[in-house]
């Protein structure tokens, strides 16, 4: 059996669970969730399988449209998404064993779980665009009835309803795409889309298509929106699918046509990506520092990392284009490596928001505190999940932003004096959404996990049921291998960049010690294996000599707090406190961040008062004014409701003098 | 041969960075005391009090967790690896090729992500308004940073460290206003890193200016030592940064011989000596400068590293 048959196969039968979980009733969840993480571990094992080999796999299955039928195809680049769809999807479905366990609506979330893995399994191997298309819309409104489960709270209607909307925007702009991409022939096989040539002008119009298709599912501002509000409304192991596999699925949508299908682009088209990407980091991430709602944090750090992929996309757009095929590898190869890493690291971590949820059952950071001791494994796995997307060395999300600065140094290559300034500046923006992401995870973790329990459910939290952090647990043994061997994961990425660049990496496995070495041994090189090991050794081998030679005695006492340490546990810093010096320097001027403080008059006994509004700005300056301009349209249009029947008459008549009148006019 | 030198070059450096920490920082406080019409401590001061705190119980905090006893170990030797591998008297380092300037940056910052988290273990205002800020001041001197790298980076055409020092070395760099902004930009970064005057002041308590010290305030006993030890690793450091970039000269080559080595190193304690002096007089004429404005100052660094990098783009002569 070809590989992509298998993968036809595996998506059917995630597609068919959901019927099935109707039959089998609530009863079997554990058993279906156990299924559909088995399927999931049988699809990332023929990810790898088929992206190792690096072959390209077709069939037509006689569905679809009666004269095309549902063309398959699983080739390099499809492949590794499938790859990442099957780790996160096999590990979302773990934990849900266990989440799903105390869920009130379990119906609510069974069926649609599995079909909604299928569906983007689909999405990843359709080679027509009907196909395509068809299993996108499945797939968006699958998850819109995750979102949905908790319908119940007026906050999931509204990110239900901003979701279905931005879905449905997205779609209609991947439509578009396609059919400007299969031109007058009505082509509509990816094989015929790829024959047909394009003037400059169509490939720029189909790729701000793409950009506004892909881009609002990826969440690329300013169409990110609905993401805050949409991820974190389902339930954790939806949230970590969602945010972690379900963007790369827009990822992989955007590669498709950009790199494969439309032809090459015009230069001028990648500084528009570049900076949106490099914007929609900063933006993202400078949320994430003010949000807090524990699973928002997260939605908004999914944004800045997208906004890093798509940086590095762009970066390889630019590159391709000015025939810097090495270069243009080396920036795509950090993007999907910084994908993977993505996927690994925010399924981990919207896991362990989902444990702490279920322990103390709020989202609201303010709340938490001190789980360190009540939750130590969930704790231990999310202190690694936070380093690694933190970009910290030696982890894994050190090792792909590295790739991405090293590609953004090669910038000075380019002929264009734009780009040349450009990119630069693109890269200050992301050290300064990397720099701001350490702050974004000291804050979360230091609110939720240290310090003294900020509320009775905070303090009695229990630990995390055993699937959930057998789940979480693997995901951090990915992270760990990633970020201490990247040179595999990037030699296997290899065959995906020879295929849409046309050039490689060098060689990673010959090089001495595991080094990391992008371009060549005398411009840069990276050991994440070594740098581990030197500080375990270094770090450990000072600790024994410590304990030994010097002193090991050690005392507990009241903390001291310069001599005035307080009971309460809100005087702590919480997570509003701690945002304020950022809010007050980056939010006040980016943000539009406001404080207004209340100080009552000498000798009044009333409270003091610190009020902080803060928000998205893109919400207020575009989507505001729109959701506006619509409401007074409709009122206006609610008119053509109550006319009198001669009023009615008339416009039909008149509107038929008018389609003539242009009829005849065209002609 | 080569190879045994090298490892010894590795190792020596390793014992040389750790030996002459405590003793800059020790020199640093001397000259301002000095400066200051005091008589000061002996350089060898610093060093006493690590000592002595190593041999003196840990008082931990009821809520400490295992977090807050780990951490001190984990930043002491992520700085220490760092520092060992910034070329200091020699460029033959056996694992320079480990990380270049990017890495080693963040590996700095893997340690202030650690300190800052320890600070907010044991749940205290203090811990928690130094980690708070200490965030702040880092998030906007790592992109000044990576912009520094960036201009070196394009000059040397390499961010390996022992690269960049021996391009710069070479009579083909000169005197450029993009290198100049770069040295202003890393001295201002080395400061808020290092938690000095202006931006922090390193023997300040019980004052609410604080942030590096606010942070370490529950530690005691041995693991205060740790994190003393780390701090004066990460001043020395960025000195040997300062001085490797900017000022490559004396230091040896790998190849050379040994007395090219023990000459670098002669070198080399001259530079630190000299750095040390210039950062303890301009601590003295300048004053601490409010929490919010220290954004302002680090502004500058980054649009001066900004401006280098887009200066080499004009016109890579500049």
């Amino acid at each position: 059996m070809a590989p992509v048959d298998a993968a036809a196969l595996l998506a059917g039968a995630l597609l068919l669970l959901g019927p099935a979980a109707l039959v089998l009733g609530p009863r079997r969840a554990a058993a279906i969730y156990a299924a559909a993480a088995l399927l999931c571990a049988l699809v990332a094992g023929l990810g790898l399988t088929a992206l190792l080999t690096g072959a390209t796999s077709t069939t037509v299955l006689p569905i679809g449209l009666p004269w095309l039928g549902a063309h398959l195809r699983l080739d390099p680049l499809a492949a590794v998404f499938t790859l990442l769809l099957g780790l996160g999807g096999a590990a979302a479905s773990l934990s849900a064993i266990g989440y799903f366990r105390h869920e009130p609506a379990p119906m609510r979330v069974l069926p649609f779980f599995p079909a909604f893995l299928g569906a983007m399994l689909a999405v990843l191997i359709a080679d027509d665009a009907f196909s395509f298309l068809m299993s996108w819309e499945v797939m968006s409104l699958l998850s819109w009835a995750l979102v949905m489960v908790h319908h119940r709270e007026a906050e999931t209607r509204t990110a239900g309803f901003v979701y279905l909307m931005m879905a449905a925007f997205g779609t209609m702009a991947l439509l578009l795409a396609f059919g400007l991409m299969a031109g007058p022939a009505g082509g509509y096989g990816f094989d015929a889309i790829r024959a047909v040539p394009r003037s400059p002008l169509v490939t720029a119009v189909i790729l701000g298509l793409m950009l506004l298709g892909a881009g609002s599912k990826a969440g690329l501002a300013p169409l990110h929106v609905w993401l805050p509000l949409a991820h974190p409304a389902a339930p954790s192991p939806v949230s970590a699918l969602m945010s972690a596999v379900m963007t790369k699925v827009a990822l992989y949508a955007f590669l498709r046509v950009v790199f494969d299908l439309m032809g090459p682009a015009a230069w001028w088209a990648s500084p528009v990506v570049i900076l949106l990407g490099a914007a929609t980091a900063v933006l993202g991430i400078l949320l994430a520092m003010i949000e807090t709602d524990i699973k928002r944090v997260l939605a908004c750090s999914t944004i800045e990392n997208i906004g890093v992929i798509f940086a590095a996309v762009g970066l390889a757009m630019a590159f391709r284009a000015d025939g810097m095929p090495a270069a243009a590898a080396l920036a795509l190869t950090a993007a999907l490596f910084h994908a993977f890493n993505h996927m690994a690291m925010k399924s981990l971590l919207f896991l362990g928001a989902g444990a702490v949820l279920g322990a103390t059952g709020t989202r609201m950071l303010d709340r938490m505190g001190g789980l360190i001791h009540r939750m130590p494994v969930t704790a231990a796995l999310m202190l690694l999940g936070v380093t690694a997307i933190a970009a910290l060395p030696p982890l894994n999300g050190f090792a792909s932003e590295w790739l991405v600065f090293q590609a953004v140094l090669l910038s000075p290559g380019l002929p264009q004096p734009v780009l040349q300034m450009l990119v630069p500046a693109a890269g200050g923006l992301l050290a300064l959404a990397a720099a701001l992401a350490a702050a974004a995870f000291v804050r979360l973790y230091g609110v939720a996990f240290l310090g003294r329990p900020r509320s009775d459910a905070a303090a009695t939290a229990p630990e995390a049921d055993r699937p959930t952090l057998i789940a979480m647990g693997a995901l951090g043994a990915l992270c760990v291998f990633a970020g201490l061997l990247p040179g595999i994961v990037l030699d296997a990425l290899a065959p995906v960049s020879a295929q849409l660049t046309g050039a490689n990496l060098p060689q990673q496995a010959g090089q001495p010690w595991l080094t990391l070495v992008p371009i060549a041994a005398t411009r840069s090189t990276y050991n994440g294996l070594l740098v581990a090991i030197f500080i375990a050794i270094s770090g450990g081998l000072v600790a024994v000599a410590v304990h030994r030679f010097a002193s090991r005695a050690l005392r507990r006492a009241p903390a001291w707090d310069c001599g005035f340490p307080l009971n309460d546990p809100t005087t702590q810093y919480g997570a509003g406190s701690f945002a304020q010096p950022l809010r007050r320097v980056l939010g006040a001027p980016l943000l539009g961040a406001r404080e207004t403080v209340l100080m009552p008059p000498p000798g009044d006994l009333s409270p003091a008062r610190l009020t902080v509004s803060v928000g998205d700005p893109v919400w207020q300056a575009l989507y505001a004014p729109l959701a506006q301009g619509v409401t007074r349209l409709s009122i206006w249009a609610n008119r053509f409701q109550f006319l009198t029947i001669r009023r009615y008459l008339s416009l039909v008549f008149a509107s038929l003098v008018l389609l003539l009148l242009g009829l005849t006019l065209w002609a | 041969m080569g190879l045994i030198l090298a490892l010894l070059v590795q190792g020596l450096q390793m014992a040389l960075v750790i030996a002459l920490a405590p003793l800059l920082t020790g020199l640093v406080r001397k000259v301002k005391a000095r400066l200051t019409r005091r008589r000061g401590a002996s350089i060898l001061q610093p060093w006493r009090d690590i000592l002595r705190l190593l041999r003196k119980e840990a008082v931990l905090a009821q809520n400490a967790s295992w977090l807050f006893r780990a951490a001190p170990y984990l930043i002491f030797a992520a700085t220490w690896v760092a520092a060992a591998l910034v070329p200091t008297f020699a460029t033959g380092l056996q694992f320079s090729w480990t990380a270049d300037l990017i890495a080693i940056v963040a590996l700095l910052g893997s340690a202030r992500f650690y300190l800052a988290l320890a600070g907010m273990d044991v749940g205290t205002a203090f811990g928690g308004l130094g980690a708070s800020r200490e965030m702040m001041i880092a998030t906007i001197a790592e992109p000044a940073m990576l912009l520094i790298t960036f201009s070196l980076a394009l000059v040397a055409g390499s961010t390996q460290l022992s690269t960049i020092a021996a391009v710069m070395a070479s009579p083909a760099v000169g005197l450029r206003v993009s290198l100049g902004m770069g040295l202003v930009a890393l001295v201002i970064v080395a400061l808020a890193e290092n938690a000095r005057i202006p931006v922090d002041n390193p023997s300040t308590h019980l004052e609410l200016t604080m942030v590096h010290e606010a942070m370490v305030l529950e530690y005691s006993g041995r693991h205060l030592a740790m994190i003393e030890l780390a701090a004066a690793l990460k001043l020395l450091l960025y000195v040997s940064l300062i001085a490797c970039v900017f000022f490559p000269w004396g230091i040896a080559g790998p190849g050379t011989g040994l007395f090219a080595h023990l000459a670098a190193v002669a070198i080399y304690l001259g530079k630190l000596a000299l750095g040390g002096t210039a950062l303890a007089m301009f601590e003295t004429s300048v004053a601490k400068m409010r929490v919010f404005r220290v954004p302002d100052f680090l502004g500058i660094a980054l649009m001066l590293g900004l401006l280098g990098t887009l200066l080499l783009f004009v016109s890579r002569g500049l």
